[in-house]
Formats: structure tokens, C-alpha cells, sequence
């Protein structure tokens, strides 16, 4: 075995299966190229030493039974370990042991998997660069200085860096499927409901997801049919029949209707993405699917749409960190003095932006026209999707309006950094499933991807015309190690 | 519409953050500038348009109200930036 760490999940779970390769040995390949590529960031907790326990355990007694024999991966920070101290990105949560797990890496574990570490990420995933993190920025594999994409910025640049064979990130307004696209690997928001959001730090309740990202669609298939369960913790969640998706895919998409909306033609949009997305309808026609031109009217609404749901809800959510139970705590002359001066120093800039937002437009005199509207707009959003499929099976979109940037290049200005989620955030207002699969490189060699969106618990379907079209479109990843010395 | 220092302010009182005027001038120009970007939802007309409050549209499923999760007091009190017995302490707040 030359080099453990660049193969997929499914070649990796087949050598340890065949006993080519033990826990322990994979476990130890991972810890290795992690502690080598520290300059980039990816990781906020390492907990190398309890894997390799856990790896040798493993091996001790395997059973090759579990769907993740004795694999070890590391996990967005936003997901609570039992035992294993969550951040968020945040300093409030600094020192925040959970004393529980959460359902999705529940899941995992339950499949034979192990804790590598805890994975970087924007300030309670508020970001779409990684650069709100606590803890400071993560640089992508792909370039220096380059932004991984946010807010599974983490996420994306050691599943790319190959420190993890495969990873969970959120998706609130398009975190999974931005970082995935900005580093050349592949995401998947699944449909809301669809995966637990218990023990998941909340940052937008109506619209969080977790989510998998892979190096290829069969192992996104895969993880998600592992982390998407019913769970009575969560009420959201929604009982019904999940597929196994990894043993029902096919490359089979003949007679597919894939619709292609006109209002995803952005002014100003570069000629790499629109030269993409034409090159990604080809694809989809060489594996046999029918395009059909739709209209998707209230496009434009949906960001702001948006910056007005999420933030309300956020202002909700992170009234918790206050101090007193949990976290960070700052030193006041009374309870109020030690409340404002806790939140003030404890939560960085954007995600006090955010919170302003977000009182502001649930304060009194302002509900109707800031909430009430957006709460509207969103079922106009939501509206225009459900008339699109009553004419298509899908959606084919570009994942980004460009590749990524370059670090500090958009920090001092909050609306250019917003306007990265102009394709994704309107999946999360509508709560459907959409993949991002890479699907070429600009001029510079940074990746782009394309989105696949689909139905309402239809993640089959769109996992199916990914890796129709991934076979089509024969992607490499160009990884240069430039972060070694 | 426009945001303004005082609006500011009353703000940071409401969400419990403090604001020095540095940061408040900070605040004025980018809320501002967000709001801006927000207000195109105006040239919409949802008079009659009914409010999408959830996407997943379930009727809540009722459980039975029972301790699961038990014997963890001193992993929760752990947390605690100030504790005293089993009690969480915060600064004095009745004279």
C-alpha cells in the first residue's frame, strides 16, 4: 500500500475488509500526514491519541460487518463529541466539554468509525470563507493563501488534503456545497429532516442541515446513508423510507428531465461558470438525460430572503451564551454588565453583525416588515421550485458564481462575501436536497463545481445523475502538497 | 430606510452585546449596507401570500416525557465558569 491516505472510502473500507491494511495502520497513515500539514489549519482539537487506542481496539476484535470497519475520519467542529471539546469556532465555546453526542456522528461510530479530531469551521458556521473562525483562517490545499470555502472550511480542506478519507460538514445557506466546490471535492445538503440536527450547535434552526463530503459521489452515497435516520430528538426530523443509497446507485439516468433555470444566469457571472455550466449540460445530455429550460421567478429574493431568516434566528438560537452555565465568561460590575461584556468579547465580528440583524428585525415595529416579509418571499421560493418539478425530475446549476478567492480579499465587505451563496442558499429556504460535484478548473487551476438540486427526499436521484455525470466528466483533483516542507 | 447610532445602541441593549463607538460607527456602515441589499424584497407584492414558517411539513409527534439522559450533573457543572456545590454562581443580583 504506497499511499493510504489519497484513496477513497470505498477503496480504503475494501483493503481493510480484505485485511490488506489494518485500523491501526490507516489510523496512523491519517495522524501522520495530519501532523505534517498543520499550516493548514484544518484542524482545531486533535484527538490522534484516543484514535489510535480506539484503532487498535478495533483490530483486536473487527467486525467487518460495520459499514465503516475500523475507518477513521475527523468532523466539522460544530457537531458536540461526548467527551470531546466543541467549539464552533468560537471563543464563547472555548472550553465546551460536551457531555453528549450528537445523533449524525452517533451514527458514525456506531459504524465502526473513529475520531480523528475536530475540524475548523466559520464562527457558528456563520461565514463562507473559514476566515470567522476563532481560531483563525484555513488555507486551502489547492493554492496559498486561497479560502477552503466556508463554513465547513475545515471540512473541505482536510478531506482535500487527504487528512480525513471522507467528512461531515452543516449546511445552512450553502456550507457544504460552496467549500466542497471551492476545493474539488464533493458535498451533499441532503433534504431537511432528512439528518438529525440533535447535538449539532444550532445556528438557523429552519434551515441547518449536516451533511457528508467525499472525494467521489459513491462515497457521499455512502456516508448518507449512515448519518440520515429518523430521530425523536429531534423534531424535525421526519420518519420516512430512506434508501440505501450507496447499494441503489446507478449511472443509469436515461430519460431524466434535468431543468436548467434562467434566472441562475447572474449578471456579471464569469465566463468559466457559464462555459462550465453549458459544458455540465452536455454531460448530463451524454448520459441520456432530456433538458428542458424552467423558470425559477423569485431567484434574486432569495439571498435576502435570507439575511433576514437566518440572522432572526441565530439572534434566537445564540441567546443561550450568556455565561452563566457554559463557556466563556467575562467579568461584570452586575449580571447585565457580565452578560454584554461576556457576548461582546466572546462572539468575533460577524457573528455579532449577525445577532444585531437579527434583533433588529424581530424587534417591536419591525416584525411585519422585516420577518413576516421574508417568511413570505421564502414561500414564493419555495412555490417556484414546487412548479419547476412538477416538469422536472432535477436541477442543474453552477454550485458558486465563481472559484474561489484569495484570503482577506472580501472580509470588509459583509454583501460581496454574501453574494458567494447566490446559488446555493435558495435549496436551503426551499429545505431540498442538492449535491455539488467538482466539474473543471478556471484559469488558474482552481476547481469549480456543478449543483445538482432535487426533490424533497429524492437524494437517490440526484446521487444518481452525480455519478452518471462524474463518470462523464473524469475530475482530478490537483493537490501539490505546496504546505509541505 | 436608514440605520442609525442611537438605533444602534438600542440594539446592543436588546441582544445584550456592549458596543464601544468605535464599533458602533462599524456597525452603522455595515448594517446599512445590508439593509440596503434587504429592502429589494420591497418591490414585492405578498399581500396575499401565506408565511413559510417550516419547510418540514409534519405535525409533531408526541413521546413519552422520560429521563434519559441521567447521572451527568458533574459533566454539566464541569462547564460551569463559576460553580459552588452543585449550584451555578453568577455575579450578586438581589442587594
Amino acid at each position: 500500500m504506497s499511499d493510504i491516505t489519497s484513496l477513497t472510502l470505498t477503496e480504503l473500507i475494501k483493503n481493510i475488509k480484505d485485511k490488506k491494511i489494518s485500523s491501526e495502520e490507516t489510523t496512523k497513515a491519517f495522524i501522520e500526514r495530519g501532523e505534517k500539514s498543520r499550516d493548514l489549519n484544518a484542524y482545531i482539537t486533535e484527538d490522534f491519541s484516543n484514535a489510535l487506542l480506539k484503532a487498535k481496539s478495533f483490530d483486536q476484535k473487527p467486525n467487518f460487518d460495520l459499514k465503516l470497519p475500523g475507518v477513521p475520519m475527523a468532523v466539522k467542529d460544530l457537531f458536540c463529541t461526548n467527551g470531546v471539546k466543541t467549539t464552533a469556532g468560537s471563543k464563547i465555546l472555548n472550553n465546551f466539554i460536551p457531555p453528549y453526542e450528537s445523533t449524525v456522528t452517533q451514527n458514525i461510530w456506531n459504524e465502526g468509525a473513529i475520531l480523528l479530531g475536530k475540524l475548523n469551521c466559520d464562527e457558528f458556521a456563520m461565514g463562507s470563507s473559514n476566515e470567522t473562525s476563532f481560531y483563525g483562517n484555513v488555507q486551502s490545499p489547492i493554492d496559498k493563501d486561497l479560502v477552503p470555502g466556508g463554513s465547513s472550511g475545515g471540512s473541505a480542506s482536510a478531506l482535500a488534503a487527504n487528512l480525513t478519507p471522507i467528512t461531515i460538514g452543516t449546511d445552512t445557506g450553502g456550507s457544504i456545497r460552496q467549500p466542497a466546490s471551492f476545493t474539488g471535492t464533493v458535498g451533499l445538503k441532503p433534504t431537511y429532516g432528512s439528518c438529525s440536527r440533535y447535538g449539532i450547535v444550532a445556528f438557523a434552526s429552519s434551515l441547518d442541515q449536516a451533511g457528508p463530503m467525499s472525494k467521489d459521489v459513491k462515497d457521499c452515497a455512502l456516508l448518507q446513508e449512515i448519518i440520515s435516520t429518523y430521530d425523536e430528538k429531534d423534531s424535525t426530523s421526519i420518519d420516512f423510507k430512506r434508501n440505501e443509497y450507496s447499494k441503489e446507485l446507478t449511472n443509469n439516468i436515461k430519460g431524466k428531465k434535468i431543468g436548467i433555470p434562467k434566472e441562475y444566469r447572474v449578471d456579471g457571472m464569469p465566463k468559466e461558470i457559464e462555459d462550465l455550466w453549458t459544458k455540465g449540460i452536455e454531460y448530463a445530455k451524454d448520459c441520456g438525460a432530456e433538458i428542458i429550460e424552467i423558470s425559477l421567478p423569485h431567484t434574486n429574493y432569495a439571498l435576502p430572503t435570507y439575511y433576514i431568516v437566518a440572522p432572526a434566528e441565530a439572534s434566537s438560537n445564540l441567546a443561550r451564551y450568556d455565561g452563566v452555565k457554559y463557556g466563556f465568561r467575562s467579568k461584570g460590575e452586575n449580571l447585565i454588565d457580565m452578560y454584554e461584556k461576556t457576548r461582546s468579547e466572546g462572539f468575533g465580528a460577524e457573528v455579532q453583525r449577525r445577532i444585531m440583524i437579527g434583533t433588529y428585525v424581530l424587534s417591536s415595529g419591525y416584525y411585519d416588515a422585516y420577518y413576516l416579509k421574508a417568511q413570505k418571499v421564502r414561500k414564493l421560493i419555495k412555490n417556484d421550485f414546487d412548479e419547476a418539478y412538477k416538469k422536472v425530475d432535477a436541477i442543474l446549476t453552477p454550485s458558486t458564481p465563481s472559484a474561489a478567492f484569495k484570503i482577506g480579499e472580501k472580509t470588509n465587505d459583509p454583501v460581496s462575501m454574501y453574494l458567494n451563496d447566490i446559488f446555493t442558499v435558495p435549496v436551503n429556504l426551499a429545505g431540498l436536497p442538492a449535491i455539488s460535484i467538482p466539474a473543471g478548473v478556471d484559469d488558474k487551476g482552481y476547481p469549480l463545481g456543478l449543483q445538482i438540486i432535487g426533490k424533497a427526499f429524492d437524494e437517490q436521484n440526484i446521487l444518481n445523475i452525480a455519478y452518471a455525470m462524474e463518470e462523464k466528466i473524469e475530475f482530478k483533483n490537483k493537490i501539490t502538497n505546496w504546505w509541505i516542507k | 430606510m436608514t440605520i442609525d447610532l442611537k438605533t444602534i445602541k438600542h440594539i446592543s441593549k436588546l441582544s445584550r452585546i456592549s458596543v464601544d463607538d468605535a464599533k458602533a460607527d462599524k456597525l452603522v456602515e455595515d448594517l446599512n449596507s445590508i439593509f440596503d441589499f434587504i429592502e429589494k424584497l420591497n418591490e414585492l407584492n405578498t399581500d396575499n401570500v401565506e408565511p413559510l414558517t417550516s419547510v418540514a411539513e409534519t405535525t409533531l409527534k408526541l413521546r413519552a416525557d422520560e429521563v434519559k439522559s441521567k447521572n451527568i450533573r458533574d459533566k454539566i457543572l464541569k462547564n460551569s465558569p463559576d460553580e459552588n456545590e452543585d449550584f451555578f454562581v453568577v455575579p450578586r443580583v438581589v442587594e
